[in-house]
């Protein structure tokens, strides 16, 4: 973000005798966030798994390597666009190794035009942090967490759609 | 009448979201026996663990081609042949996907990759996914670390081969021969269960 502000004062200083308009400042900001990915280690991700906001998150692990979880991606961005009115994000935890993160993740998330927000886990002991997300949890992916500040249930699965609403509308008052 | 209904209908529910949640809770637990089987290999010869009647027990991995992190672990568990088979604890690899829906996990696929990585260990394939099930693999790679004894092949370690996926340099906790080193010398193994993530086994 810094990084993204730091950019936006140099267009805007090195363009003061060519003012760009509004529209193409507002457009290259979205481009630089884009190009951004946040990783994270475990304790950088567990604010994202609590709230005590009036919000429900819908978090799901997935990779662009699974096929699975990339089947379901769609289902998880109409679920965002759908229920952004009804205060429901969706979070997408990439689990892809770091080595892919420019080759394979960022291209992935550019051509599919991902609009969710996308938070890069990168912290290999696996085995301390799978079950502080969910005892439930065998480290299988697919696997979905859906909360809110009373309530959160874990997903070792795959959800269609429909799943997917049936599941978020037991969150929603 | 419409109340017991209601119970009734919340029952079925809660017991089918108790079945559909997660694989936890099915398939063994450390200390039960775990089921021989009788699976083609990639040399076309089938295998039981009951074939290997010098062993002391066996290091059972359901893995696979075409998961990354199988893949990753691909030359870990060739070392861990190397070094436990002679001792009498051999590397079963076991591939539970369901090829038609994992082309590249086929029987052609596997002793391709097996011969491409050195395998040294059988591969087998779970033809009609009847046996990842009964040990509650639920995803690759997962292990069953096996110690065979007078009332069978007991589960003494279940979960990851070390703590680091990405980078076998970088591993701090190797669980697998912790617990294959502590079965050797006849100590408690310390971690009998850990997680790790994997690609969900392909039904």
């Amino acid at each position: 973000m810094r990084i993204a502000t730091a950019i936006l004062i140099f267009v805007l200083v090195s363009c003061k005798n060519d003012v760009k308009s509004k529209d193409d400042l507002v457009k290259l900001k979205t481009e630089v966030q884009q190009n951004e990915l946040e990783i994270y280690d475990y304790e950088g991700l567990k604010p994202y798994l609590n709230t005590s906001s009036e919000k429900t998150y819908v978090v799901n692990f997935w990779a662009t390597w699974c096929a699975p979880c990339v089947k379901e991606l769609p289902y998880f961005e109409q679920l965002n666009t759908d229920y952004s009115d009804k205060n429901v994000e969706v979070i997408l935890v990439s689990l892809d190794f770091p080595k892919k993160y420019e080759t394979t993740l960022k291209p992935y998330i550019k051509d599919k035009k991902i609009k969710s927000k996308v938070i890069a886990l990168n912290d290999t002991d696996s085995n301390s942090w799978i079950p502080q997300i969910s005892e439930e949890w065998s480290g299988a992916i697919p696997a979905t967490l859906i909360y809110n500040k009373d309530k959160r249930q874990f997903y070792e699965r795959t959800f269609t759609y429909d799943e997917l609403e049936t599941e978020v509308k037991q969150f929603l008052n | 009448m419409k109340t017991l209904k209601t119970f009734f209908a919340c029952l079925a529910v809660v017991m089918l979201s108790s079945f559909n949640s997660t694989g936890v809770g099915n398939g063994y637990e450390v200390g039960d026996i775990a089921t021989d089987f009788n699976l083609k290999n990639i040399d076309g010869k089938m295998v039981s663990l009951a074939n290997y009647k010098d062993a002391k027990g066996f290091i059972v991995i359901f893995t696979c081609n075409t998961c990354p992190y199988a893949v990753a672990y691909e030359d870990r568990i060739v070392e861990l042949d190397k070094k436990y088979a002679s001792k009498g604890y051999p590397v079963i690899a076991i591939m539970p996907n369901n090829t038609d829906v994992k082309p590249g996990d086929n029987m052609e696929a596997m002793k391709k990759r097996a011969k491409e990585k050195g395998f040294t260990f059988p591969y087998l394939m779970d033809e009609g996914q009847k046996i990842y099930p009964q040990y509650g693999a639920t995803k690759t790679p997962h292990v069953y670390l096996l110690q065979k004894t007078k009332k069978g092949n007991v589960v003494k370690y279940i979960g990851a081969i070390d703590d680091n996926y990405q980078d076998a340099d970088a591993v701090k906790t190797k669980y697998v021969e912790n617990a294959v080193d502590a079965l050797l010398s006849g100590k408690e193994i310390k971690e009998t269960e850990t997680r790790a993530i994997g690609c969900t086994i392909k039904v």
